[in-house]
């Protein structure tokens, strides 16, 4: 694997930049694993490559029924923040936060990590004072966070609806160390990770089956062929059920559900940060890409699909929303607009857990949160499966917390997925 | 947008409806184990294909109602309204609104 640096790319200029190695290999599936993680995206990838290099793990796979990275890695808005309040998640997006933070260098990859605050507006005192209380738990616990008044959120961003709205902007709370990353380049840099420590990243093979002996996973059927596994991690959110149900195991606190995300044709600089508008039902998050293209997303479209395809009056919610608080986007042309499925779980947090089988092991449950998430998850993932055992930061992220009482609801919303952002 | 026959008012864009959630959980009784709440409450089939689930005409009617809906496809096979007696009330009561 050719190591990226400036002193590479002027080598290979000499040869009209055409000798590039590919970045990962294809190979065919080897007839057995000692691991086999089920999803080529950002959590499975994660996962492979921190089992290799945290863990020594070598004979590993993933598997992926599509390409590497064309379901919900492809299909976000891709904000990195670690404004989580709730004891476990508060240190787990903190840990990812910092993992983020030194990723291109980590990956040799540039992901395109830009720091460039998370601006979370708000409209009330109240709202003000709940913010308060998260952010100053977030600087007691190892993070940054500030409120900004009136005055400092216009000087920041001047061209947000100060005047006319409906509900009138009174400050903002504001992760300095928050942002966004390139979505592609993070799965293709944790892609390439681990291809060099000899993972085998399997595309177009869909587990078609999962083979069962005394409460032990032995083998997966996949559209490739058998793969026989020692050790088998799910990551495949959206499609979690599915293939639980595969291995005959029942019911889980999750539903699928699609979200949209936006992008408009490009301008010129418009927004430097990433702005968080919440209030009166709505629900909306936007920053500008490289590009040059508004990147926005909103509320999930309400109702339980596997389709990734969204429907149009979420579109014009969107919309309304954009319009509501940078009306200076009314004429902007929509370019596209996608969807992805979800994991929406029972109080809005993730799993990272062992199964009522020996040897499988879930990472699901992702709801919004996913991408952040990612570097963390495969990080604390890869550690529950090389040890058989959850790290404590993970203890409550199991299948079986809401029998035990524990909800890591952040939003308060109660056992109903739908209402989870 | 799926678009609902609503048994009262007719087909109707989705819009007007609220999603209400997955119609086939049937709660336990009040003085159940735990273990059965446990499981009406947080657990759920999440099928991809037909399921049966409630929406509440919330813009029209405001009745609620069983649609039984493809999660993949969106195609819609059957609506009746969730609460049968109320139906034949109305009905009774000759109201169509």
């Amino acid at each position: 694997m050719t190591r990226y640096s400036a002193w590479a790319v002027l080598k290979a200029g000499f040869s009209g930049q055409k000798n590039w190695d590919r970045q990962w290999r294809d190979p065919e599936p080897q007839k057995r694993y000692d691991v086999v993680i089920v999803g080529a995206g950002l959590h499975g990838l994660a996962t492979a490559y921190y089992l290799a290099k945290n863990h020594g793990l070598r004979n590993i796979a993933v598997l992926e029924k599509g390409w590497l990275g064309g379901g919900n890695a492809g299909r976000n808005t891709t904000i990195v923040r670690s404004n989580y309040m709730m004891p476990g998640n508060r240190q787990f997006y903190e840990h990812s936060l910092k993992l983020w933070e030194n990723l291109s260098h980590e990956l040799n990859y540039n992901v395109m990590f830009s720091q460039r605050y998370h601006v979370s507006l708000f409209h009330s005192p109240a709202a003000r004072d709940a913010a308060a209380r998260r952010y100053n738990t977030m600087r007691l616990t190892d993070s940054d966070g500030e409120l900004w008044d009136l005055a400092t959120l216009k000087t920041n961003i001047p061209h947000l609806n100060y005047n006319n709205a409906r509900f009138p902007i009174i400050g903002a709370a504001v992760q300095k160390r928050a942002g966004n990353a390139r979505h592609d380049a993070v799965a293709w840099g944790y892609a390439r990770g681990a291809d060099g420590y000899g993972v085998d990243i399997i595309q177009n093979c869909e587990v078609t089956g999962v083979t069962r002996v005394d409460g032990q996973v032995t083998a997966l059927e996949t559209s490739r062929g058998r793969i026989e596994a020692g050790k088998v991690g799910f990551a495949v959110a959206g499609n979690t059920s599915r293939l639980w149900q595969m291995a005959g195991l029942g019911r889980l606190p999750i539903e699928s559900h699609k979200l949209q995300a936006f992008v408009s044709e490009p301008l010129k600089p418009l927004l430097d940060h990433v702005v968080v508008f919440g209030v009166g039902g709505a629900h909306f998050y936007i920053s500008q890409s490289d590009k040059g293209g508004m990147v926005f997303g909103g509320d999930l479209d309400w109702y339980k699909s596997y389709a990734q395809r969204g429907n149009l009056p979420i579109v014009q919610d969107v919309a309304e929303c954009a319009t509501s608080i940078l009306p200076c986007l009314g004429r902007v042309r929509l370019l596209r607009h996608w969807s992805g499925v979800m994991d929406m779980s029972m109080d809005g947090s993730a799993f990272i857990c062992k199964t009522p089988l020996d040897n499988l092991y879930l990472n699901a449950g992702w709801n919004y949160g996913g991408f952040k998430a990612s570097p963390a998850s495969g990080w604390y993932f890869a550690d529950l499966i090389a040890n058989d055992r959850p790290d404590p930061v993970i203890a409550n992220l199991d299948l079986d917390r809401f029998r035990r009482g524990v909800i890591i609801d952040e939003r308060g919303a109660g056992p109903d997925p739908k209402l989870h952002g | 947008m799926i678009r609902i026959n609503c048994p009262f008012c007719g087909p109707r864009d989705h819009s007007e409806f609220t999603y209400g959630g997955d119609a086939s959980i049937v709660y336990p009784a009040l003085d159940a184990p735990m273990d059965d709440w446990h499981d009406a409450i947080f657990l759920r089939e999440n099928p991809c294909g037909m399921q049966s689930e409630t929406w509440h005409h919330v813009n029209g009617c405001r009745m609620w109602l069983v649609v039984e809906r493809d999660t993949m496809t969106h195609e819609i096979r059957s609506v009746r309204p969730a609460h049968q007696g109320n139906a034949a009330v109305m009905s009774a009561a000759g109201d169509k609104s």
